[in-house]
């Protein structure tokens, strides 16, 4: 199975881990990837905030570029995949609106015939890979091992863009990922709420209560750490949460993994391979345990 | 079918009031609706459960509540789908507003926002005096958001309000649009100026909740897009949250991909040096943390940026008349 391989901005800048631990899992689970170096970012809401229409041709430039390919999409962000998966929603479900986006890829030579499969690596992971091929790479099943899940809300919301109607497996992928890999998951209502990061730069005070509640929320459930499919996410929960914690007169300490971070743990690779040296909270408690775990 | 419905409830007049759980269980069809299974518990096993309802049927908006974990109309929500994980239905009062009884919330903070944003035609033309008749086209983009049944359920999920009770909120910045793009109304820049204060407009974290759980269609987060968007082209005074969707813009624009630490510095520029200073400890974190790649922090523009910056130009509102979508 080959992908046109979608890393991302935050994948290629501020989360570098994640890019490195992706690249370290994704020989060992039969599939390939082939990185699309000329795509430009989806915009992340955020161009569409000023124009949402330029958005849209934007990803539909990516989307025909992977039609050329002949390829579907595979992105590693909750956000990448929700701006791509509205864009596509809104051009697929409306002729008029594909026909207009072309007009303007047309004057330079492309088209958007509207076939392009975009997922995010975790739906790739149960709906291709599948659960037998996932369970035969796992060599160190997390035992014992409490992880909470924290989904961005991109990969949760708004369900039909997603397609969750015709892909039961959908709302609840990270935490079926969390079981076949050997952990525990730790359930809080926090799991599909908003991490906070988009209003970081205009209301910090809000962002980082944000942080610190669904932080210390899954810490009360008993998580040991918790792990998400979202860069942006984790920038905020792993980035910032000294500074919430500070807000709330606490240490909150509680290790943000990316997925494939997780995924390369259950394969027994080493942490520094994974870039767990980058993560700013520390997650030299959970490889502890995961350590005492194994010995014992 | 057999259905278990797990009731927080909450009764002021006990002597120590705190919220608890009840459970009923009872006999329901699968066509049945939450509330008609309330109804039913309080006209069979328990008449002392407070809840609110009159049309049952998705128009007069009093019956919101949280059916496992979400805001919804408990009339328009059917046994079969609200039982499709469990046979067991949580039904919770709505968040983000002080609990009265049970399920009844005070609604009274909800209508204070929507009266803030004065939702009432502001003409500064005189009044005609026949109708004052407005474009089919305009209010055909306006019918979506006049569904709005003022229910409260994009209220109760909303993330920001959550951690913050001054922010205005979905459904009040859903009806300020309405009157925005009311082409009868010529308060326009007076009210995008109200909302870019603190608390207004900017304030919303695009997470979808209220997109998700409105019950009609209005798309509130969508119309607050709409919302940020008109600011810009009035070129209200900017704010952290309007430069940060300029700077961005402009940054793929020029580059295809996102350089943060740019991102940074041009949207709080010199105009907010101590929130740029109170970044520095983060920088030297993530230096610490080897996060930054030995070329640097700044990306190389992508190659295809030629083209990339090509269709910026053609499709970008400025240039390019897209029917209204
Ligand atoms: S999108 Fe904005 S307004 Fe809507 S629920 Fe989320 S934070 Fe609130
Ligand atoms: S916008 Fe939707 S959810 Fe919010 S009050 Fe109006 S009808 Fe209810
Ligand atoms: S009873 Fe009127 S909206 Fe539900």
């Amino acid at each position: 199975m080959k992908y046109a391989f979608f890393p991302g901005c935050v994948s290629k800048g501020a989360c570098p881990e994640l890019y490195q631990s992706v690249m370290q899992v994704y020989p060992k689970i039969g599939i390939d990837l082939e990185e699309m170096t000329t795509a430009a970012c989806t915009g992340a809401g955020v161009l569409q905030e000023k124009d949402p229409r330029l958005g849209d041709v934007i990803n539909a430039r990516t989307f025909a570029l992977a039609e050329q390919q002949n390829l579907p999409i595979m992105t590693i962000c909750s956000t990448c995949q929700g701006v791509m998966s509205q864009a596509n929603h809104r051009m697929t479900t409306d002729g008029e609106y594909l026909a207009e986006i072309n007009q303007i890829l047309g004057e330079e030579g492309l088209a958007y015939r509207g076939t392009t499969n975009i997922r995010h690596f975790i739906w790739i992971l149960l709906e291709d890979v599948g659960e037998d091929v996932l369970r035969r790479a796992i060599t160190q099943p997390l035992t014992g091992l409490r992880a909470a899940p924290f989904y961005g809300c991109y990969l949760q919301r708004p369900t039909e863009a997603l397609q969750f109607d015709q892909h039961p497996d959908r709302p609840k992928a990270l935490e079926r990922v969390i079981e076949i890999l050997g952990a525990e998951v730790v359930d809080f209502p926090g799991k599909s709420r908003c991490c906070g990061f988009p209003i970081l730069t205009i209301n910090e005070k809000n962002s980082l209560n944000m942080v610190a509640t669904h932080t210390m929320n899954a810490k009360s459930h008993g998580a040991d750490i918790m792990v998400t499919p979202c860069p942006l996410c984790h920038l905020n929960l792993d980035g910032m949460q000294a500074k919430a914690g500070n807000q709330q007169n606490t240490a909150i300490d509680l290790p943000i993994l990316h997925l494939p971070q997780l995924l390369g743990l259950a394969m027994d690779m080493d942490p520094k391979s994974l870039g767990f040296n980058r993560n700013f909270v520390s997650p030299h408690s959970t490889l502890q345990k995961l350590a005492t775990v194994v010995s014992s | 079918m057999n259905t278990t419905l797990r009731i927080r409830r909450f009764n002021p007049e006990q002597k120590t009031p705190a919220p608890f759980f009840q459970e009923y269980n009872l006999e329901l069809e699968a066509s049945d609706s939450v509330l008609d299974g309330l109804i039913k518990v309080r006209e069979t096993l328990d008449d002392s459960l407070a809840l609110r309802c009159s049309c049952r049927g998705a128009i007069c908006g009093s019956c919101g509540m949280r059916i496992n974990g979400h805001a919804a109309l408990a009339c328009k929500t059917k046994i079969i789908s609200a039982t499709k994980d469990s046979q067991t239905i949580h039904v919770e009062p709505m968040n983000n507003m002080p609990v009265i009884k049970d399920l009844i919330t005070d609604m009274s903070p909800f209508w204070e926002k929507i009266r803030q944003i004065q939702p009432w035609l502001q003409p500064s033309t005189p009044i005609p005096e026949a109708e004052h008749v407005a474009p089919a086209e305009a209010m055909n983009h306006l019918s979506g958001v006049m569904t709005c049944i003022m229910c409260g359920v994009c209220v109760s999920d909303c993330t920001v309000l959550e951690v913050d009770s001054k922010f205005v909120g979905p459904a009040a910045l859903a009806k300020a649009y309405r009157f925005v793009a009311d082409p009868r109304d010529d308060a326009t820049t007076r009210r995008l100026t109200a909302l870019n204060e603190p608390g207004g407009m900017w304030d919303c974290t695009r997470c979808m909740e209220c997109i998700q759980v409105c019950p009609k269609g209005v798309g509130p987060m969508d119309r607050i897009m709409s919302l940020r968007a008109k600011g810009i082209d009035e070129q209200l005074p900017s704010t952290t949250g309007s430069r940060h969707a300029e700077v961005f813009t402009d940054i793929i624009k020029n580059k295809g991909i996102l350089d943060e630490p740019m991102l940074a510095v041009r949207t709080f520029g010199f105009r907010n040096v101590r929130r740029l200073i109170g970044m520095i400890p983060i920088a030297i974190q993530s230096f610490r943390h080897k996060k930054i790649a030995p070329s640097g922090p700044l990306h190389r523009a992508i190659p295809g940026i030629d083209q990339i910056k090509r269709l910026f130009k053609r499709a970008s509102v400025e240039n390019h008349t897209f029917r209204n979508k």
